[in-house]
């Protein structure tokens, strides 16, 4: 299978315009001709398909899987419960209690487990939907409510890509285990973020994640003239390329409350995200000429 | 006492400027942040820290690398891929597995498995927890490190302080910033929570993730009311958000307008409280006003 060239478009604070630049960008993608997966890991609230209006064509419920007890080889001994490290087994009165909201899937319970009386069965966490949308394939998985394994759900989005050029996973906000779930496979990171000191403050945490996960990244300013310069001045400090500045205007605001794409009404912004691509591959040719052949590799497969 | 959580289901509905601004208004309350991901009430509230203490979400796992016999049973059994041979100076595969400390879970199932006991379980520091002095009356906040999971026990915890403090001031509120979504720590910001305050905007987007918070508040039967920050940019789906909200059995606190002064505030590292002609300002009071009459009128019913 040919190398996808995956794009995430994260942030660290939410509602910066994420979803608008990960919809907007596959669309200006796929009318430039490519293959473009869209898949939306922002499970907790999945709002891509309100823009990409998919064709749904196969549903199918993730699972995780947790421990039950066979009662006829259980002793009551109480390993289970002692090893694990989330306290989703008790045993009171020789009598096993399970808490799926906290088990973690480890499988330590099971494997441990000295009378071999524990079983992994499959418990439902939530749903994957693929489907299409003008020729792009578009994925996304949805968390049920109450549940807590949100990086499963993840993980079974970013299974659902297809062979493609380009995948643009649309990531869930913030910095912790959901996003590193979204993030991990990335060959490019976009960090959206906005020009205020809570923009700043979470675009900080955003970089410092991105860096740990040593990926290459760059940011897109959303609504750029609304406050002051101190990302600009964060950025230019630490030298990170800024792919992107969209402009506050009530055209694109109004759009997205309709659930529009806004490239689509407006022509001059469908200039700008065909541009934002043309920023990417100056930026890819920046970093492979510092990196080595693999990147170089697949990012021409990329068709850039 | 009572305990507030103002979440949003979808971010940067303008939670925190309005949790900002309830802390002016609202007497006598602790303030809790527990958008530990996005910790960002403290730039507008001027914290002093008094307090901090360092977090651990749990234990990670750590592989003695002259101990090991490279068998690779940790490897084959690890859920969550933390291990692997990580590519060394010369590019060659390093000769033993390593840890990766961002995607270990702190199961500890590696360090019980292992044949040679190899490997080390520590706790492993993955945030810090500060109670601080605002002018608005204590705070409790957090940071959650870097590529650090378990942000939901780290949410607990600022709750646990904050209560502790209400108690022991005699304090009449805590007041929660929750985080985006509807996972893990916004589970861990709501639960036993006298009221939630869902605050949303009037897009689709905004309805979408209004319609999911208020299932989750559904599910744990918690009183819930909503605010639409930026009703007039789209006031059909404002309506229409605030109805779908009544049919689910959530009444309305108050619609606050767009106003510029708000971003300004921020960047001024102030609230919109301190803006007296701000038409903002005077909604979210209404907002606030509306909330306590909620809360007192369940203490009466
Ligand atoms: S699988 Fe792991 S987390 Fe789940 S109950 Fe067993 S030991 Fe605990
Ligand atoms: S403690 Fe668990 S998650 Fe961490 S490396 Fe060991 S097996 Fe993997």
């Amino acid at each position: 299978m040919k190398k996808r060239f995956n794009i995430a478009i994260a942030s660290g604070k939410g509602g910066t315009g994420k979803t608008t630049v990960a919809v907007n960008l596959a669309v200006v993608l796929a009318d430039l001709g490519k293959c473009v997966q869209y898949l939306d890991c922002d499970v907790e609230e999945p709002n891509g398909h309100i823009f990409l209006k998919p064709d749904i064509t196969s549903r199918s419920a993730v699972t995780v899987s947790i421990p039950e007890v066979n009662e006829e080889k259980c002793n009551g001994c109480g390993v289970c419960a002692s090893i694990c490290e989330y306290k989703a087994i008790a045993v009171i009165k020789d009598k096993v209690l399970i808490f799926p909201e906290l088990c973690h899937s480890c499988g330590a319970c099971s494997l441990l487990c000295p009378e071999d009386a524990l079983v992994e069965v499959d418990n439902e966490v939530g749903e994957l939907e693929t489907g299409e949308s003008q020729g792009i394939r578009f994925a996304q998985g949805r968390l049920n409510i109450g549940q807590i394994a949100a990086p499963a759900v993840i993980k079974a989005v970013k299974e659902a890509a297809q062979d493609c050029d380009i995948v643009i996973l649309d990531c869930p906000p913030g910095t912790s285990c959901n996003v590193i779930e979204a993030v991990k496979d990335a060959d490019l990171v976009i960090l959206v973020t906005e020009p205020t000191p809570f923009g700043l403050n979470d675009l900080y945490l955003a970089v410092e994640m991105t860096k740990a996960l040593a990926k290459p990244f760059g940011v897109i300013i959303n609504r750029y003239d609304i406050g002051d310069d101190e990302v600009i001045n964060y950025c230019n400090r630490e030298n990170i390329d800024i792919f992107m500045k969209i402009p506050d205007d009530r055209r694109i605001a109004e759009a997205y409350a309709r659930g529009d794409l806004v490239i689509k009404s407006n022509e001059w912004l469908n200039e700008l995200f065909a541009s934002l691509w043309d920023r990417i591959r100056i930026y890819l040719e920046k970093v492979s000429a510092d990196h080595n052949g693999d990147f170089e590799k697949r990012k021409t497969e990329a068709g850039t | 006492m009572k305990e507030i959580s103002v979440i949003s289901g979808k971010g940067g509905t303008g939670k925190t400027s309005l949790v900002a601004s309830f802390a002016a208004f609202a007497e006598n309350k602790v303030l809790a942040d527990c958008d530990v991901d996005a910790a960002d009430l403290y730039l507008v509230v001027q914290p002093e820290t008094i307090y901090q203490e360092s977090f651990s979400g749990g234990g990670k796992a750590e592989i003695q690398e002259d101990q090991c016999t490279d068998c690779g049973l940790c490897l084959q059994q690890c859920r969550f891929d933390a291990i692997s041979y990580p590519p060394s100076q010369n590019g060659e595969p390093a000769q033993i597995p390593w840890v990766n400390p961002i995607f270990c879970e702190g199961c500890r199932l590696c360090a019980r498995i292992c044949p040679v006991e190899a490997i080390a379980f520590e706790p492993a520091e993955s945030g810090l927890c500060y109670i601080s002095k605002t002018p608005y009356g204590p705070m409790v906040h957090a940071r959650l490190g870097i590529a650090q999971g378990n942000s939901g026990k780290l949410v607990s915890l600022v709750r646990e302080k904050a209560k502790a403090i209400a108690e022991k001031e005699s304090r009449d509120y805590i007041i929660v910033d929750g985080p985006p979504g509807v996972g893990c720590p916004v589970i861990a910001s709501i639960t036993g929570s006298d009221l939630v305050l869902i605050v949303s905007e009037p897009t689709l987007s905004g309805r979408h993730d209004m319609l999911r918070a208020a299932e989750l508040t559904a599910h744990f039967q918690i009183p819930t009311l909503l605010c639409i920050n930026k009703w007039d940019i789209h006031p059909e789906t404002a309506d229409r958000i605030e109805r779908e909200a009544r049919q689910l059995g959530i009444l309305p606190a108050g619609r606050i307008g767009y106003d510029p002064s708000v971003t300004k505030a921020q960047i001024h590292k102030t609230s919109v409280a301190s803006y007296p002609d701000s038409p903002a300002k005077k909604e979210m009071h209404q907002v606030w006003e509306n909330v306590i009459k909620t809360l007192n009128k369940s203490e009466t019913g």
